[in-house]
């Protein structure tokens, strides 16, 4: 019999009614796959009662379907790289995790397209893609990340630039609704028009519309070469790196990315380049040659070697923050963000910065007292509100998202959403209260 | 029934005179889009000048609780600007000013009015594009191209016109006014930009449309490869796709397109040709160059018997001369014609090139193929003869019969021209009609009434008071009286 953790943390501690008991799970997923959740199940610190791990469509929907009918709130999991994004839940009674729904379903290669199903691990993905030349380019923040949890946090990496997020690289699903309900939306084939585009709808709606059970995404050539040229950089004028980066992005040069590693003190322009050997060697001299007015620049062959295991350390995201924001701008305001990050922190908090240029994104990871850090993203948000850029946090501890909404925006399409969300979840089962505006 | 002299005032009180047509022979302009073999002249046409005067049209439709169809440029292919019976018909033709031009953050914002080229011409002489490009992009507009999510010729490297919107000032049918997206991407929240652009006019109407531009190539290079048969061209097409190569446009005619096109505008393609190739490459000068040598060694290994290098803008032109004017010449070798737009996997091409041939001799009739080879997006061209007796129908019969020949071998039935009226009653031979009933919630979030551009896209409507779930039968259908095309 499985033991109860200490009781779940709630607003006022008083007792949680459990809506599911551990006999209907188990006759869904059977005994060994169904357990009472620990403290390190909790998303935001609020702990579920129950975790489940279906392994097939059937099994996912019978636990949606059980959960509909006792109304018990459901969030479901991957590996669970992104859950601090988003509010704490309103409700939770059960993880359901996708872990066992693992396989890749098909490799079409001649296609150029895969069907997976939403457990598949990224880099596992990865693995099978790369034996026939080829890959799903996008780079989560966090190994371990599965293809279901990259598209409901519509994750993403230094890629982007050049090959876009899931919102560009998933063709098809197949997913389940709340109440059980399996359908499918796009298809197997990258040009298709037929009927909504479920597919970007469901692109980070963090899991609060269906759970995606089976992914189609386009693949692309793995490129045969790569170089990396960097430009370092000492204090924090980040206007001037702007520029920098503004000259490549500007030319006829097509680079995988274009990232700012910045911390208070010294600062980082690094442009990948990826494709046959010519035209990377080429490119690459002639980013070298435009961003040397700018300070010390290398180029080196060895910065991302596309077809190995390993991606470089400046991609990796620091694990130690306390807190983790996503500031989007637009993207010509990337140095403007930069210096009010620093202008915000000051000497309140260690921190550190990797900005997407081109893109507009800069992920910031804070280090310091709870206190301060809350009001370090006020002040933040305060002051690139103006510019039309948001300031959304992706991990805090509990303190702070008691402080602090997580997305900091409404916006008049948000009644829309709310419709939207009710059309979909009308028990409001999936995520209750972590999205958006409470949705 | 609608009262239609109440519903002139209304407009016009609201708009102005210059702004509604009611005389039935004015109407008549707007009976139909590109696809002319449905016709249905609206009650009334508005032409908008502003968001304010869309809003106003829409809540006066609300009111009067009558639908409305909205109309771009009306050169869609799928019906999607079919008026509805005693609905009112909206064009965006005068909301036509590009509202900004953002270059350091690659932004244009357009009214949708705005046709496609204009924006390239635009921010051309700055070194930028806009990169979906349709074959009609001298005459289509940017609302439309949101409507269907156009793609063209160059798509399969540059993606659709979905990945090049980033924001949307919409017109939701009650009348109420949102901002989707903006200039900056991830705006928190769901991507219903993502979700509006395709919707076929269904969701609502765009009425200001931040698009992003991209910089142009160092360099274009595009030759043209005669093979033998499309079989052969199909193996050259595997070829490059299999080795990493993706060209930012693989097109292919066949023997007939070839003729055709040929005689219409003397583009001087190789005669005797079974499938002509035309493949564009673009990108940093180094890249190209060595790809460009690759694609033509591939072509070589396959069997081709002429490759050509345009030398420069000039012949560049003249070898896409024929490919676009593809459609517009069948006038030379038919009455007739009838497009479909079905997509395959592209591994399947000769497989379902032997199936349409197979097809078109069962039924007596010549299909002519035009296609992008990158993306497995056909356009065959049913050929016939509208004055001979069933023709029409024949051709119809056939055309349908390919896109179950695409949907049987894992494709979809449109690429790029929408479902429309045209293809809705094939859309329960791609979907479930469970799929189909899930997908209309999210019509139902913007469209509860029915009002939008209804009757397009799904053969069955859903009810939006209905308990969502699993799909249950309309009462109609379960009457036997609603037609499940």
């Amino acid at each position: 019999m499985a033991a109860h953790p200490a009781s779940p943390s709630s607003a006022a501690g008083e007792e949680r009614r459990e809506r599911l008991s551990l006999d209907q799970l188990q006759r869904i997923v059977g005994v060994d796959h169904v357990r009472a959740a620990r403290l390190e199940d909790a998303i935001d610190g609020v702990i579920p009662h129950w975790v489940a791990e279906p392994a097939s469509i059937e099994e996912a929907g019978g636990l949606l379907a059980l959960a509909r009918e006792v109304d018990a709130a459901v969030a479901p999991r991957g590996a669970g790289t992104m859950l601090g994004v988003g509010n704490p839940p309103a409700r939770l009674d059960l993880i359901l995790s996708m872990t066992r729904m693992n396989r890749v379903l098909e490799h079409a290669a001649g296609d150029l397209v895969a069907r997976l199903e939403a457990g598949v691990r990224l880099e596992d993905a990865h693995a099978v893609f790369r034996q026939a030349g080829q890959w799903l380019p996008l780079d989560p923040p966090q190994p371990g990340a599965t293809v279901g949890g990259a598209i409901a946090a519509n994750a993403f990496g230094p890629h982007r630039l050049r090959y876009g997020t899931m919102r560009d690289l998933l063709i098809g699903m197949t997913y389940i609704l709340p109440d059980g309900t399996v359908a499918r939306a796009g298809g197997k084939v990258v040009k298709n028009v037929a009927g909504y585009d479920l597919c970007k709808l469901f692109t980070g709606s963090l899991g609060t519309l269906g759970i995606i059970a089976e992914a189609i995404v386009r693949l692309h050539p793995l490129p045969a070469a790569s170089r990396t040229v960097t430009l370092r950089r000492q204090g924090s004028d980040y206007e001037t790196l702007a520029a920098a980066a503004h000259a490549i992005l500007h030319s006829s040069l097509v680079p995988g990315t274009i990232l700012f590693r910045l911390t208070p003190r010294a600062h980082l322009l690094i442009a990948l380049f990826e494709g046959v050997e010519p035209g990377v060697l080429a490119q690459a001299g002639a980013a070298a040659d435009l961003l040397r007015p700018y300070g010390d620049v290398s180029v080196e062959a060895d910065g991302w070697d596309a077809t190995s295991e390993r991606t470089p350390d400046w991609t990796l995201e620091w694990v130690e923050a306390i807190v983790e924001l996503t500031i989007s701008a637009p993207p010509a305001d990337l140095g403007l963000v930069a210096a009010e990050v620093a202008s915000a922190v000051g000497k309140g908090a260690e921190w550190y910065a990797t900005c997407y240029a081109g893109i507009g994104i800069t992920r910031v990871s804070l280090s310091g007292d709870a206190a301060m850090l809350i009001s370090i993203v006020r002040r933040l948000r305060e002051r690139v509100a103006g510019r039309g850029a948001t300031v959304v946090i992706t991990q805090a501890p509990p303190v702070v998202k008691a402080a602090i909404d997580s997305w900091g925006v409404g916006g008049d399409a948000l009644p829309l959403m709310r419709r939207v969300k009710e059309r979909f979840d009308p028990a409001g089962i999936l995520n209750p209260g972590r999205f958006v505006g409470g949705i | 029934m609608i009262n239609r002299e109440r519903l002139v005032r209304r407009m016009i009180d609201a708009l102005d005179q210059d702004s509604v047509i009611s005389a039935h022979e004015q109407l008549r302009t707007y009976e139909c889009d590109g696809l002319t073999s449905y016709r249905v002249i609206p009650s009334l046409v508005v032409l908008p000048q502003s968001t304010e005067d869309v809003r106003a049209a829409v809540r006066i439709c609300r009111q009067e609780d009558v639908p409305f169809v909205a109309r771009g440029s009306g050169t869609g292919l799928s019906g999607g600007a079919l008026p509805v019976e005693d609905g009112v018909l909206i064009s965006l033709a005068r909301m036509r000013r590009i509202l900004e031009v953002d270059l350091p953050n690659q932004r244009v914002v357009v009214e949708p009015g705005v046709i496609n080229l204009w924006v390239t011409q635009e921010v051309s002489p700055h070194g930028y594009y806009y990169a979906p490009d349709p074959s009609s992009q001298l005459v289509c507009s940017i609302g439309g191209n949101v409507a269907e999510n156009s793609g063209g010729a160059h798509c399969l490297k540059y993606g659709f016109t979905s990945n090049h919107v980033i924001g949307l000032e919409v017109v939701l049918p009650d009348g109420e006014v949102v901002h989707l997206g903006g200039k900056a991407l991830d705006t928190p929240g769901y991507d219903l930009v993502g979700a509006f652009v395709g919707s076929e006019g269904t969701l609502g109407i765009a009425t200001k449309i931040t698009l992003r531009i991209i910089r142009k190539p160092e360099v274009v290079r595009t030759l043209l490869a005669a093979f033998g048969s499309m079989a052969e061209a199909g193996a050259a097409v595997s070829g490059i796709i299999a080795a990493g190569i993706l060209p930012a446009a693989v097109e292919m005619m066949d023997a007939l397109s070839r003729e055709a096109a040929e005689a219409a505008v003397h583009a001087g393609y190789p005669p005797d040709a079974g499938g002509l190739l035309i493949v564009e490459l673009d990108g940093p000068a180094a890249e190209v160059e060595h790809q460009f040598g690759e694609v033509a060694r591939i072509c070589g290994e396959n069997g081709c018997s002429e490759l050509r290098l345009a030398a420069d803008d000039e012949e560049r032109v003249l070898m896409w001369k024929g490919r676009k004017a593809a459609f517009a010449a069948m006038g030379r070798v038919s009455p007739d014609y009838y497009v479909q737009d079905g997509v395959i996997p592209r591994t399947a091409l000769p497989e379902v090139l032997s199936k349409i041939a197979a097809l078109g001799a069962e039924h007596g009739l010549r299909v002519a193929n035009v296609f992008h080879a990158g993306d497995g997006n056909l356009h065959p061209l049913v050929l016939y003869d509208g004055e001979v007796e069933g023709e029409a129908e024949r051709a119809e019969r056939l055309a349908g019969q390919i896109l179950l020949a695409c949907l049987e071998h894992g494709g979809s039935i449109t690429g790029e021209h929408g479902v429309g009226f045209d293809k809705k009653r094939y859309m329960p031979d791609m979907f479930s009609a469970t799929d189909l009933a899930v997908m209309q919630l999210l019509r139902c979030a913007f469209d509860p009434d029915h009002r939008c551009n209804p009757g397009k896209i799904f053969p069955t409507p859903r009810l939006c008071g209905e308990v969502p779930g699993p799909y249950r039968q309309h009462p109609l259908e379960k009457a036997g009286l609603a037609e499940r095309m």
